[in-house]
């Protein structure tokens, strides 16, 4: 089994595809900033951001039920808002009852909590656009365009590079340990070992995978030097920014900004 | 995401603006200390090494083993990274772990992505440091000591940073601290117990594997004793800061105010009753129904055009 199925890059040929990775970056985190900036409660901002985003998913062709099922990845964390529910103060809606205890449920709590929700939603969907039509140089271009240190965006860039190759290594050490039958998880079967040393177990293959990352990496390190590497990170110069780039910049900027200041008007 | 092996990426939508920028700039300013640290003590071999093993951190966390009910233990990773290669390259290796699950796998927000850096790239390492080192100090550098170093180091960092989440999903105002902090705390002390023992369980094979990679006790990277000063500072704080904030939560909900993170809450009673029941009701409401038909024709418009353009080009491709 190999790993690239892990990267999400969904390729194609769609307007959104073909716009310049940097632009795409700004845009989506100035997206996601306006998301943050919409106060709580201001539905009609939100119905419009996810109108946006629906729209920009359909403009791109990576199929809206995948963004979305994606989307719902992040969820689980959403448990960490859920009491705001029943400890903002406010206009009590109903009281649930749990034996003894009785527990209100606040209107402003519920407010506070679906915007939570909501833009968080929103702004996973739009982060997900990004990567699925943007190729992972592209997003590394990008990020020296936005002034990251050159020596960290190489080293992310190696990390890109040799990700599946380490984690097919992963994959080869597990399925390793289930054909010894340290098998981590088949329902019904018996589990060998007591925790602790079904833990060492799995210690004892990250220290391996260690291992073998860092004598791969020398090995690295030796094939870049023969081919002339001298510790200085070189890269292309980014191309410029064209008037079309910063029509879309400006555009796009401009739209965002509006909606902040309509949704402090709606607020008020 | 299924790479995920604690609760601790903050998502987007999660923190207020300002907590997100603050912590942003100073990750920003950490992370660019120990790159230029990183490049005087590794030189030329710094890329490869810290793009390798943020690779095999990355995969690392894929392995787990079963605990109970379905449950199982995973891998974070700062621990084990600090104890192989010292605080400042640590910092530069989780700090790309987080980077490529936040800009690749939506496993973390991209606007929050300076805090979820601060917390497991910074936070995690500068604990994981203090806690080996003052173990290593007590036990002498002898193999027992490395093995329990590592487990308190690596249940120290888990515990710390998910104290850290804690305090910073309060003062967004968008946790309760009487409950935020002490579910975290708790949930994040067994979690430290799985990564405590999978550390402990790499370091044993390295150490009769190739136990010259465990060589921290023999060489101090430089300027350790920051790291250690700092880690004992953030650990004494968020110990000593969060049971006062969850049994008191009225100071820190009063610093919350006082900067204008709850204002977004409108939350006064008085204003809540008018706007929902007498005249807020029309205007809300239709500018709700308003904005949902204008986005219903965006997205409607956008489709049909999609629609139209694609049977265009089939029509004319043949």
């Amino acid at each position: 089994m190999h790993i690239h199925f892990l990267d999400p890059y969904q390729g194609g040929h769609s307007p959104i595809h073909r716009t310049d990775a940097r632009v795409k970056l700004v845009l989506s985190v100035g997206f996601i900033l306006t998301t943050a900036l919409i106060p709580i409660g201001v539905w009609p901002i939100y119905v419009l951001l996810f109108a946006m985003v629906i729209s920009f998913v359909i403009l791109s062709g990576v199929g809206v039920g995948y963004v979305l099922k994606r989307a719902a990845l992040a969820f689980p964390f959403v448990l960490a808002a859920l009491p705001l529910i029943f400890t903002t103060p406010g206009l009590q809606l109903f009281s649930l009852t749990l034996g003894t205890w009785e527990i209100p449920v606040t209107l402003p709590g519920v407010e506070r909590f679906f915007s939570i929700a909501l833009k968080s939603w929103i702004s996973v969907q739009a982060a997900i656009l990004l990567t699925a039509t943007t190729q992972f140089p592209d997003i590394l271009t990008a990020m020296r365009a936005v002034r990251v240190p050159r020596l960290l965006v190489a080293i992310i860039g190696l990390m890109w590079r040799y990700l599946f190759v380490l984690a097919d290594e992963a994959l080869r050490l597990i399925r390793a340990r289930a054909a010894r039958s340290g098998e981590a998880e088949i329902p019904g079967h018996r589990k060998g070992g007591r925790i602790a040393w079904r833990a060492q177990t799995a210690g004892g293959m990250a220290g391996n995978l260690f291992l073998r990352s860092i004598e791969r990496s020398d090995r690295i390190y030796v094939a870049m030097l023969s081919r002339g590497y001298d510790g200085e990170v070189r890269s292309m110069p980014l191309p410029k920014l064209e008037a079309s780039n910063w029509i879309e910049l400006i555009l796009g900027g401009g739209i965002l900004i509006l909606l902040v200041v309509l949704s402090l008007l709606i607020w008020e | 995401m299924l790479l995920s092996p604690v609760a601790m990426h903050i998502p987007d939508g999660f923190l207020s603006v300002l907590v997100s920028i603050v912590l942003w700039i100073v990750s920003i300013v950490i992370v660019g200390y120990a790159l230029k640290r990183v490049g005087k003590d590794l030189g030329e071999r710094q890329v490869p090494l810290m793009g390798v093993l943020a690779a095999a951190i990355f995969a690392g966390q894929m392995l787990n083993f079963a605990v109970a009910g379905g449950t199982s233990g995973h891998l974070m990773g700062a621990a084990i990274a600090t104890i192989l290669m010292g605080p400042w390259a640590a910092i530069l290796i989780m700090t790309s772990v987080v980077s490529i699950q936040a800009l690749i796998f939506q496993d973390g927000g991209l606007l929050v992505l300076g805090a979820n850096i601060f917390n497991m790239a910074i936070v995690g390492v500068a604990v994981a440091y203090m806690a080996y080192r003052t173990v290593l100090r007590i036990t002498g550098n002898v193999k027992r000591g490395i093995l329990i170093g590592g487990f308190v180091a690596a249940w120290f960092s888990i515990e710390i940073a998910s104290l850290s989440v804690a305090m910073q999903l309060v003062f967004s105002g968008t946790s309760p601290a009487k409950l935020a902090i002490p579910a975290m705390a708790g949930v994040h002390a067994l979690i430290g117990i799985g990564e405590g023992l999978i550390t402990v369980g790499a370091l044993a094979f390295l150490l009769s594997a190739r136990p010259d990679l465990v060589k921290f006790g023999g060489t101090r990277p430089i300027g350790g004793r920051l790291v250690w000063l700092v880690g004992l500072l953030v650990t004494l704080a968020l110990v000593i800061a969060s049971p006062l904030a969850s049994t008191r939560p009225d100071g820190l909900e009063w610093v919350a105010k006082q900067n204008g993170f709850l204002e977004t809450a409108r939350g006064p009673l008085y204003r809540i009753i008018p706007d929902y029941l007498v005249p807020g009701i029309s205007s809300e409401a239709l500018a709700t129904i308003a904005a949902g038909i204008l986005g219903t024709a965006i997205v409607l418009g956008v489709s049909l055009g999609v629609a139209y353009s694609r049977r265009n080009r089939q029509t004319s491709g043949g």
